[in-house]
């Protein structure tokens, strides 16, 4: 394995886990603002806050991992992704930052319960995804062009593709599953069975659009990215055991059974899928200008890198497990019985 | 034409973001010490009011963490938008303790969540006083991986370049540029003192409005006497980074000090005008330019005049560094007065316009980290890394950055309202005496 595979690998292994408690995050806030409009209010905002509370600040360091280890392993991306992402990416930061802040506002603080408030908050984790994934579409090639040997992006090429707006809509219903998955599950563990019952409706509902959706990108790839398309399908069998994954989830919340289960088979389905699809870019971090060859960092560097990586993992997976420990498995902070808060 | 260029318009928002940022950055890395202290001092004297006091600054707290976090997203991302290509070169010698900064920054995020989550939770208190220092130590262990990034850029190391490539490099050797001792002792002492006048000018508020509880007394006293402590670091700090400067980047000291002509028992201008190389209206102290750059009266400080033009740092960073000095040494006088003050029982320290000073600390305190900061980032220039790239050289060729200003200024604004009504309304609606009165009647406590 050379060094550049576990870098990447290291970094894809981040941003899928940042996919996944992000999507919790983005889609438990729009649930909570839908049902307080649809009548059934507070149903879930109690089940909701006592997730996010302790949680949402670590959620973002994923990501601020995700980009620092991207420029630390693979330094030319500075230059593609860094002039061209300016507008699209400084929006998501500004998105990310009103939603993060007045979360902590409104949770610690003021205790806001006002409903352009939850309105908002419910919007954000909406476009938030929406901001964020046409990265993937991009780095497929077609919209980042070179002039006079300076990258930028093509809006218009960008705006009007069938394959960006796929992966948009993707995000959205993948967001929505995971997180309808996750809180039928969270909810059920705290026995609240009305909440429990509205999030196994919302994952019901949401599982067929996600997995139309994912399909109808590969489908868009086979136009845009022939060589890329082609790769996918020499890895079709792990794609089959991502959709046998999702089939599992799909039986075990339609037959409210074991919902911890149906959740870890979701994490393995988007694993998989993730993992696949990732593989199957490789070698290319930007077609057809950026491999992660050609933008590694040098050796020492990347060495450097990888046991910074290792003594901080050894910091953080305990710190980690003892915070789940405390939050995510303990019965009765879990169930509301108790609240410590400062 | 300054204002379609891009390498301009990308200081405007780079200075823009850390200015605002470096305010909750500040805050972030000092309040959990003064927290810590007060817990512990609670824990000790078994005084409920300092247990509150820390409970209290860590409900505040987490307010101002939430912004100093999404702003330094904001930052941490701005790096790689507006300077590609300063980020391109660097990445490959600095990136190391960028990386670990995400590192501590997890850890400190973590931690502070179970600490605020867990007040009361267990029968010891000690037990929950332990959270707490992970979040002091991963916050303070940003700052220094933060700092050390910013060392070098002033004083970069640990690569060489041949034919335009970077080659012999060292993470390692790169982490421990000669900057760095001074800079982080300096960005650690200023946070801590700058925090713990904050919180004085608080406790003073609450005082002034005519709040004769016994809480705020100890308050203010607590805080002024760390306030004082660390002041006087920063002094003796702040004269360790005179002494590197003049060694390691005199063009910046020279331009701080308007001293154009090498020469020996050089003085040190404070204030004035500049006409030419003369400064009119001019406070000068004769010798102490050559005592901070080399503690010795006769020693020689090498001029400005050395340097080629294109290569000399602006000359208005004088003021700034001015008011970063005369705020810290009036800080470290006033706070000394103070605690003589209390110590031989003088009356004037209650006196109004006493008060007012007292509230004025922290927003001082706040003035001097900006001026720091614009006056080292700025006394940097032409250079991004210093000697190798300048700022032009780096920059975005992407025509959107004036958009980018307006957007993220109007984020600035909203988070800095935010925080500013959020904080007001929480202290004023649960007030220290109501909750004193709760807790003692056993009706609050667990739940808020």
């Amino acid at each position: 394995m050379t060094l550049e595979i576990i870098g990447i690998s290291v970094l894809w292994l981040f941003l899928f886990l940042y996919v996944i408690v992000a999507s919790i995050d983005f889609g438990a806030g729009f649930f909570n603002a839908y049902s307080s409009f649809a009548g059934k209010q507070h149903i879930l905002t109690g089940i909701i806050q006592r997730y996010l509370s302790p949680v949402w600040e670590v959620t973002n360091v994923f990501f601020v991992f995700f980009f620092v280890g991207v420029i630390g392993f693979f330094p030319q991306t500075a230059f593609y992704y860094g002039t061209t992402l300016l507008v699209p990416a400084s929006i998501a930061i500004i998105l990310l930052a009103i939603r993060g802040s007045y979360y902590a506002f409104a949770t610690y603080g003021a205790k806001i319960d006002h409903r352009g408030y939850i309105f908002m908050y419910g919007l954000s984790g909406l476009l938030l995804p929406a901001s964020l994934s046409p990265v993937l579409a991009m780095s497929e090639g077609g919209f980042i062009k070179l002039n006079d040997g300076q990258p930028y992006l093509d809006y218009w090429a960008l705006f009007t593709s069938p394959l960006m707006w796929s992966i948009v809509v993707l995000s959205l219903t993948a967001v929505l599953y995971i997180s309808a998955v996750f809180l039928t599950w969270y909810s059920s563990k705290a026995g609240d069975v009305k909440a429990t019952d509205l999030m196994r409706k919302y994952a019901l509902v949401w599982a067929a659009p996600a997995m139309v959706t994912a399909t109808g990108i590969i489908y868009e790839l086979r136009g845009h990215n022939p060589e890329h398309y082609a790769r996918i399908l020499d890895l079709w069998w792990v794609f089959a055991v991502s959709f046998l994954l999702f089939a599992g989830t799909v039986y075990l919340i339609w037959k409210k059974r074991h919902y911890g289960w149906a959740f870890i088979l979701l994490v393995g389905q988007f694993f998989t899928a993730f993992f696949a699809y990732g593989a199957s870019h490789y070698p290319y971090l930007l077609y057809p200008y950026l491999t992660i060859y050609d933008s590694f960092t040098n050796e020492a560097m990347a060495i450097a890198l990888i046991i910074a990586f290792i003594a901080g993992l050894f910091l953080l997976l305990p710190s980690l497990y003892l915070l789940f420990r405390l939050f995510l498995f303990d019965k009765d902070y879990v169930e509301g019985k108790s609240d410590y808060h400062a | 034409m300054e204002f379609q260029d891009p390498a301009f318009l990308s200081r405007i928002l780079t200075l823009l973001t850390l200015s605002f940022h470096i305010l909750y950055a500040t805050i972030g890395v000092g309040v959990p010490l003064m927290i810590m202290i007060a817990q512990w001092v609670g824990i000790k004297k078994q005084d409920e009011h300092y247990i509150l006091m820390a409970r209290r600054w860590a409900r505040g707290f987490v307010i101002t963490v939430a912004v100093g976090v999404v702003t330094g997203t904001a930052i941490g991302l701005q790096l790689s938008l507006l300077w590609p290509n300063f980020m391109q070169l660097a990445g490959n010698v600095i990136a190391l303790p960028l990386f670990m900064e995400v590192f501590a920054f997890f850890f400190e995020a973590i931690f502070l969540g179970i600490y605020l989550y867990t007040w009361d939770r267990f029968e010891d208190q000690r037990k929950h006083f332990l959270f707490l220092i992970p979040v002091a130590l991963g916050a303070a262990a940003s700052s220094v991986f933060i700092t050390i990034v910013n060392a070098f850029m002033n004083q970069p190391q640990g690569f060489e370049i041949l034919n335009g490539e970077m080659v012999n490099i060292s993470p390692l050797l790169a982490m421990f540029s000669p900057a760095v001792p001074t800079k982080v002792a300096h960005v650690m002492a200023t946070a801590f003192m700058t925090s713990a006048f904050v919180l004085a000018s608080i406790a003073a508020v609450r005082m002034l409005r005519g709040s004769t509880h016994i809480y705020h007394k100890k308050a203010l006293f607590l805080t002024m006497k760390l306030g004082l402590v660390f002041a006087i670091a920063t002094a003796l700090i702040g004269d360790f980074s005179g002494k590197y400067l003049a060694e390691y980047q005199p063009e910046k000291l020279a331009a701080a000090e308007w001293h154009f002509e090498t020469e020996e028992e050089a003085g040190l201008i404070l204030f004035g005008i500049l006409d030419g190389e003369e400064a009119k209206y001019a406070i000068k102290i004769p010798y102490a330019l050559s005592i901070l750059a080399h503690s010795n009266p006769f020693t020689e400080v090498i001029g400005l005049n050395e340097f080629p033009e294109d290569e000399r740092p602006p000359l208005w960073i004088h003021y700034l560094f001015d008011t970063m000095v005369m705020i810290g040494m009036w800080l470290a006088f006033f706070s000394f007065v103070y605690v003589v003050a209390v110590w031989r029982k003088w009356s004037f320290i209650r006196a109004k316009w006493f008060q007012w000073l007292l509230i004025a600390g922290g927003p001082l305190a706040l003035i001097a980290i900006e001026a720091g900061w614009w006056f080292t980032e700025v006394g940097r220039q032409p250079w991004v890394l210093r000697g190798y790239m300048t700022v032009d050289q780096a920059a975005t060729t992407s025509g959107q950055v004036d958009l980018m200003i307006i957007l993220f200024a109007g984020l600035y604004l909203i988070l800095g309202i935010g925080t500013a009504v959020v904080l007001t309304r929480m202290y004023k609606r649960n007030p220290v005496e109501k909750e004193l009165a709760e807790r003692e009647n056993g009706k609050g406590g667990d739940k808020k």
